[in-house]
């Protein structure tokens, strides 16, 4: 097996005068799994569907398990390795859950047995249900068992759990686990940071179609060089100025949202009593104080200036 | 690669089944498919049952002089006879509600108002004509002996039944191939379909596999139905009308790929189609015979496939024609299913 499971260098696609990925370059080590955060239209669709062989890129080098998608993009020894979820399939409503999946198991050599397929993702109650009867949750969970049926060395995952709720997100999340538990690699996309955080051993940051900023999610946290944010707002028509803060102790940046100041600090046991100290000394009143540990949402912002859920 | 999978476990026998699936738990589908052209059938064959062409009714203008005599002669016949006033007569003549007006005129002589476009009109003045001249001391030089003939074979039910068979094969094949490729399309299934090692071939072909099984239920429902209920007549070989069955749903079919092979909404497959069926439709005989169109029209009229199914239909049925007898009509259904077959395979995107 190649070390790396997806080289990408160069890579360039635009629709008509819409540049969707733009000189874009990523390696994915075999065995990891692999996140792609960026908001919405950043290019992560586009991205993952040239590595599925479903778009033809502009320009670029794409090798998917060392090898490239031939000119007609068919391969199917190639595909047989390759396990793909896209974004929003809907399959047959008239189906049945095990119909569907004896349907994609019939496109492989050596599918894994039907029962163990249901059971990994949960469905085996559901297996003579209508696929049109199935919850958000259900009928994503299909979507992974397709993508499961011949026990793939890789996975493409584009946006697993986007518009479900709390506990169905979960239910997907510990089966990811599971694939990256058995060793298998994973690429997902996602816009949700805590998706990336928890699941991912690596992220790459996308924006306009390019990677922004790659590594661990503790590293791109660390880069921040502030481990936790400080959010506070004062009296009204007071305003501080940013030179003021940036002197407490182990303040790294200063940023305003919507009347709010978000202050990033490296020791928030210091800085938290040093903001203190600063707004009594001045006699101005706290209306809010609030602080967590800086997460890739704040990477995002810092990166780009602006949010991932309204970018 | 050795492959030592069950039959069932092939991708072509799960497509199939999947396009089987989505048919038959389709109620509405099952009806248009199959029932529709039973009912239409049970419906055209009753309301045009084979009778005697009728006069219809007859009205005397009860303004004219001698009106009340003329009809009192004519009521002596079997005719449905009405003395109406101007407005009424001028509105029932329009109306159609009386065929002929009768305006007896002074001495001995008749004028005759009606439409000379519509038969039950041409055939009141004829046998109100017969009536009159007769009931005026005409006299027959020539004597008459009629005999009827009635055979099945020239009813109207005869000549719908082939109709109606290729109207259905027609709709079930353009809209039984193309409405689920549009659909799974824009359900991002194709997509999903052609992410997997899957054959395209496979998927062609289960499309093929499944029309025919669809074709085997729809023609047969119809034909045996129209057997046993009109007695409608197979004169020419049922292994001659199985093949033109074969090659007009397959070339419908290949209309409906072709429909298809672009279009990403409902909507907009639904105008393709319904462009590409509507001219067949009118034109191409299934209702009334094609020939009725004007010369300057009959080189399109004949070129379209529905036209040539539907002829090759009847002359096997109703004259008994054989395969050599039908192939210039089989040759044209034969050149539409490879155009549009090509043509759906060349313009197709699977996204």
């Amino acid at each position: 097996m190649p070390a790396h499971a997806v080289e990408i260098r160069g890579l360039r696609k635009a629709y008509r005068d819409v540049v969707a990925v733009n000189d874009l370059e990523l390696t994915v080590h075999a065995g990891e799994c692999f996140g792609l955060l960026g908001p919405n239209g950043a290019g992560k669709t586009t991205t993952i569907e040239i590595c599925e062989g479903l778009t033809q890129p502009d320009q670029g080098d794409v090798r998917i398990l060392g090898e490239r998608w031939g000119g007609r993009r068919t391969n199917p020894g190639l595909r047989r390795r390759l396990g793909i979820s896209l974004q929003e399939t809907q399959f047959p409503d008239k189906l049945t859950v095990g119909e569907t999946l004896q349907l994609f198991r019939s496109f492989y050599p050596r599918p894994q047995p039907l029962e163990e397929i249901l059971k990994a993702v949960e469905l085996g109650e559901k297996r003579r249900g209508r696929v049109g009867q199935l919850s958000g949750g259900q009928k994503q969970r299909l979507a992974l068992a397709c993508a499961l049926v011949a026990d793939p060395e890789l996975f493409f995952l584009d946006e697993p759990t986007t518009g479900l709720d709390p506990q169905s997100r979960r239910q997907i999340w510990d089966l990811i686990e599971g694939v990256k538990q058995a060793g298998r690699t994973v690429v997902i996309t996602t816009h949700y940071m805590d998706e990336a955080q928890r699941l991912c051993d690596r992220v790459a940051i996308v924006d306009h179609g390019k990677v922004i900023g790659l590594g661990t999610p503790r590293e791109l946290i660390n880069s921040l060089g502030a481990q936790h944010v400080i959010e506070f707002r004062v009296g009204a028509a007071t305003e501080l100025s940013d030179a003021d803060l940036l002197a407490l102790d182990g303040a790294r940046t200063v940023r305003r949202r919507d009347g709010a100041y978000l202050l990033e600090s490296a020791h928030a046991h210091r800085t938290v009593p040093a903001l203190l100290g600063f707004l009594s000394a001045r006699e101005l009143a706290l209306e809010e104080l609030g602080t967590h540990s800086a997460t890739l949402e704040d990477v995002f912002v810092h990166l780009t200036g602006r949010m991932l859920r309204d970018a | 690669m050795p492959d030592d999978r069950r039959w069932a476990d092939r991708p072509l026998v799960q497509l199939t089944l999947m396009r089987a699936r989505e048919f038959f738990r389709e109620p509405e589908a099952v009806f248009w498919t199959v029932l529709f052209p039973i009912l239409m059938t049970t419906g055209l064959g009753l309301a045009f049952r084979s009778k005697p062409a009728e006069a219809g009714r007859v009205a005397v203008l009860g303004s004219a002089p001698e009106a009340e005599a003329v009809a009192a002669r004519l009521r002596s016949s079997a005719l449905d006879v009405a003395v109406l006033d101007d407005s009424a007569a001028a509105r029932e003549l329009r109306a159609g509600k009386v065929a002929l007006l009768i305006v007896p005129q002074p001495g001995a002589a008749v004028e005759y108002r009606f439409d000379n476009t519509r038969p039950d009109a041409v055939v009141a003045r004829r046998v109100v004509d017969d009536l009159l001249q007769k009931s005026s001391g005409r006299t027959d030089p020539v004597s008459v002996r009629e005999t009827l003939i009635r055979e099945p074979g020239s009813r109207y039910v005869d000549f719908v039944v082939p109709g109606l068979l290729g109207m259905s094969l027609l709709g079930s094949g353009v809209w039984g191939t193309g409405f689920p490729i549009v659909d799974s399309r824009r359900r991002r299934l194709l997509k999903r379909l052609i992410a997997t090692p899957m054959p395209k071939s496979g998927y062609l072909f289960s499309l093929v596999i499944s029309r025919i099984v669809v074709l085997v239920i729809e023609a047969g429902a119809l034909l045996v139905f129209a057997r046993l209920v009109f007695g409608v007549p197979f004169r020419g070989s049922l292994v001659g009308l199985g093949l033109i069955c074969l090659l007009g749903a397959l070339a419908f079919g290949a209309l409906g790929l072709l429909v298809a092979s672009r279009a990403r909404t409902l909507e907009g497959a639904s105008a393709l189609m319904n462009l590409s069926m509507v001219p067949m439709w009118v034109m191409s005989g299934i209702f009334f015979s094609s020939t009725r169109f004007p010369a300057l029209f009959q080189p399109f009229v004949q070129a379209l496939p529905l036209t040539a199914v539907n002829d090759a239909l009847r002359a096997n049925m109703l004259e008994g024609a054989t395969l050599t007898q039908i192939a210039p009509e089989l040759g044209i259904v034969t050149a539409w299913l490879v155009f549009c077959f090509f043509a759906a395979l060349a313009l197709f995107r699977w996204q």
